[in-house]
């Protein structure tokens, strides 16, 4: 994953560099038109924030019950992303929505839960920067509740009739409106992958280098 | 498992001899509790009447509010000399020891809300008696979401500095899908024909959210409270 | 359990070493002191022991059972007396007793409680709370707390603090009457007077780490101090 990274940012940014051609390339959406082209930034910064809380709770889970040190590093990359990625699509969605909607934020499932998630990377964060030595595992505990809340996201839409188009929509594009979408979603995909273990790989150095500042005076 | 519930017993009736004694914790939450109501009462009332379906937020906020102070309270007792050690120190299975405080906080939010729920009743007309099983169980698997996900953050933050600010901030993100279904289970509820398909919608939902939460917390009780 | 091990123990918060290399063994029938200024680690070993904090490195052996493994088994056989004296002040002697006993499992319940109030010398102050009493009655009190399901090993966190004479000639007491019952106690203090005599051994830590051990009882402060510079 390591080597990866280089390779990973020098493609994505280039990707992200000549996106807005094609997404201009891509056809007008019937009712809502250009506004929508919003949607090939907000689909894959949705989905990512979904899948950086995943990873933080996966990463909490073997870091409290099966004692890896490691995972410790990842879980707090992982929720730092999901802040980014967070903020990312709680600033584009309300962009699309107030041109679509009229309005700019309504409190239907989905956006309320996202909103949620978010403060939840939040506070997450502030534990762990505030609460002391030892917040780590308390971090994880919470991290591991947090997790509850994805796929409350991504099923609600289905539950409850609200404004937010269905689960259903993305698998039924046009090929011309695909491309674009899986496109830019690489893009994104690629520069969440090489971050986060960036920010890891950060994280592990600097629980290194405190390992060798224990073990300096240790004959 | 009877091991279990009798250390989570022992804990119970010792939390209930301390609090009958100085009656603290019980008279400052109720206390807080109704104030909330109070003031959320006097910022929402227009013309001498409170708009509708606004008696059920009132009554979650309350409720929320105050089992906030209540969790910080009653663990801070345990941090006075330290007694946290010593229970965690005996031979009982540690999620026993979590019961034990999670049973004597929903005693004590049981009954802040068997005084909050009348009055809002009574501040704001609503049906309280109409479906009084239903609003019961709606209030007690709210407030069983709550207090479980409380309680094992309050444990947690014991030994952190800024524990008073980092609970509601850790807390209320985590539990607002289970205040959500309270409020709009307990508004469908006092509504002027109440919804009761609705209400019991809400009820299931709190029922599953409580089996995860509390599973959850039993779960990592004892790694997170480790040190 | 016969024998404490403790192999290269280590416990770091962040960059401070509270604890590091701490290796010694003890058996059943010793009293140990852990010597040391504040500061020294004497209460972040004592957790350690009481597997109440997990070391960031080593291991201890309680007998033939590690750390890791035992849990609950290992901690029954733990009692403890902290620095500040796991009592609860809202309750009375009895009662506080009577909670504890219970929580540990302790059968017949009643009469071990008697007995402990007997033991500490407070049967006539039982009923009264905790609250009231003074620095000493609360320090028996929480020794018979901490001794009520017949541990194997006891910890104590600095119990003579405050004690004055009478009681520390009965803390003394106890604590030797326990060592011939073949209880493995060890104790920090900073008290030197009282463990010169008391202690089959000594382990003198300063800033987390040992720097020295002695098993002559006699002479201990001249020793101490020398250890400590």
């Amino acid at each position: 994953m390591r080597k990866l990274t280089t390779p990973f940012i020098g493609l994505s940014a280039g990707m992200l560099l000549v996106a807005p051609w094609i997404i201009n390339a891509a056809p007008y959406e019937s009712t809502m038109g250009l506004v929508q082209k919003v949607f090939y930034f907000h689909f894959p910064s949705a989905i990512l924030f979904l899948v950086a809380s995943l990873i933080c709770g996966v990463h909490s889970f073997r870091f409290l019950f099966m004692k890896r040190q490691s995972a410790d590093a990842w879980a707090l990359s992982a929720a730092e992303l999901g802040l980014l990625f967070g903020a990312l699509t709680l600033v584009t969605g309300p962009l699309w929505a107030r041109k679509a909607w009229g309005v700019w934020w309504v409190w239907d499932p989905r956006l309320t839960s996202s909103l949620l998630l978010f403060l939840i990377f939040a506070s997450y964060l502030m534990l762990r920067k505030y609460g002391g030595p030892g917040s780590e595992r308390l971090a994880a505990g919470m991290a591991l509740f947090g997790m509850l809340n994805v796929p409350f996201i991504y099923v609600s839409v289905n539950v409850w009739r609200t404004l937010h188009p269905q689960t259903s929509v993305v698998p039924t594009l046009p090929t011309d409106m695909g491309i674009p979408l899986w496109f830019c979603f690489a893009a994104f995909t690629m520069l969440f992958l090489a971050l986060l273990t960036l920010r890891a790989t950060l994280e592990l150095q600097r629980a290194r280098v405190e390992a060798l500042y224990l073990a300096e005076d240790e004959a | 498992m009877s091991e279990f519930f009798r250390v989570a017993w022992h804990i119970v009736r010792k939390d209930m001899t301390v609090e009958i004694r100085s009656r603290e914790i019980l008279f400052t939450t109720l206390l807080f509790a109704v104030s909330v109501v109070l003031v959320f009462s006097f910022a929402i009332v227009r013309e001498g009447r409170a708009p509708d379906d606004v008696a059920a937020g009132i009554l979650w906020v309350a409720i929320s509010f105050a089992g906030t102070l209540a969790m910080g309270r009653t663990f801070e007792r345990e941090r006075y000399n330290d007694t946290l050690r010593a229970l965690m120190l005996a031979p009982a299975d540690r999620p026993a020891v979590y019961t034990g405080k999670l049973l004597g906080l929903l005693l004590l939010l049981g009954l802040v809300e068997i005084v909050l729920v009348p009055l809002v009743g009574l501040l704001f007309s609503a049906p309280i008696f109409a479906y009084p099983i239903m609003l019961i169980t709606l209030l007690a698997t709210g407030t069983i979401g709550f207090a479980a996900v409380g309680t094992l953050f309050a444990a947690m933050l014991v030994r952190v500095r800024s524990r008073d600010t980092l609970l509601p901030v850790l807390l209320y993100p985590i539990t607002i899908p289970v205040m959500i279904a309270g409020v709009r289970g307990t508004a469908a509820l006092f509504q002027a024909t109440p919804d009761e398909p609705m209400a019991r919608f809400w009820i299931g939902l709190l029922i599953f959210w409580d089996a995860i939460f509390l599973t959850l917390a039993l779960w990592t009780f004892e790694p997170v409270m480790t040190e | 359990m016969n024998r404490l091990t403790v192999v290269d123990v280590a416990r770091h918060y962040g960059r401070r070493k509270a604890l590091s290399q701490i290796s010694f063994t003890c058996d059943a029938g010793e009293i140990v002191g852990l010597l040391g200024p504040n500061g020294a680690g004497k209460s972040t070993l004592l957790n350690v022991l009481a597997t109440l904090v997990t070391p960031s490195r080593g291991s201890v052996q309680y007998g033939d059972r590690s750390a890791s493994e035992g849990g609950a088994e290992i901690r029954g056989m733990i009692g403890m007396l902290g620095h500040d004296l796991f009592l609860y002040p809202e309750l009375t002697a009895r009662e506080n007793l009577t909670f504890f006993a219970q929580l540990y499992g302790v059968t017949g319940v009643a009469g071990t409680v008697t007995a402990a109030l007997d033991q500490a010398g407070l049967a006539e102050r039982a009923d009264d709370f905790v609250s009231s009493f003074s620095r000493g009655m609360r320090q028996r009190v929480a020794l018979e707390r901490a001794l009520l399901h017949g541990p194997r090993l006891i910890l104590l966190d600095e119990p003579f603090t405050g004690l004055d004479q009478a009681s520390t000639a009965a803390l003394v007491a106890r604590l030797q009457g326990r060592q011939q019952a073949g209880c493995l106690i060890i104790l920090a203090t900073h008290d030197l007077d009282v463990a010169d005599g008391l202690l089959s051994r000594a382990i003198y830590l300063k800033d987390g780490r040992m720097v020295g051990t002695d098993t002559e009882s006699r002479g201990l402060a001249d020793r101490y101090r020398r250890a400590i510079q």
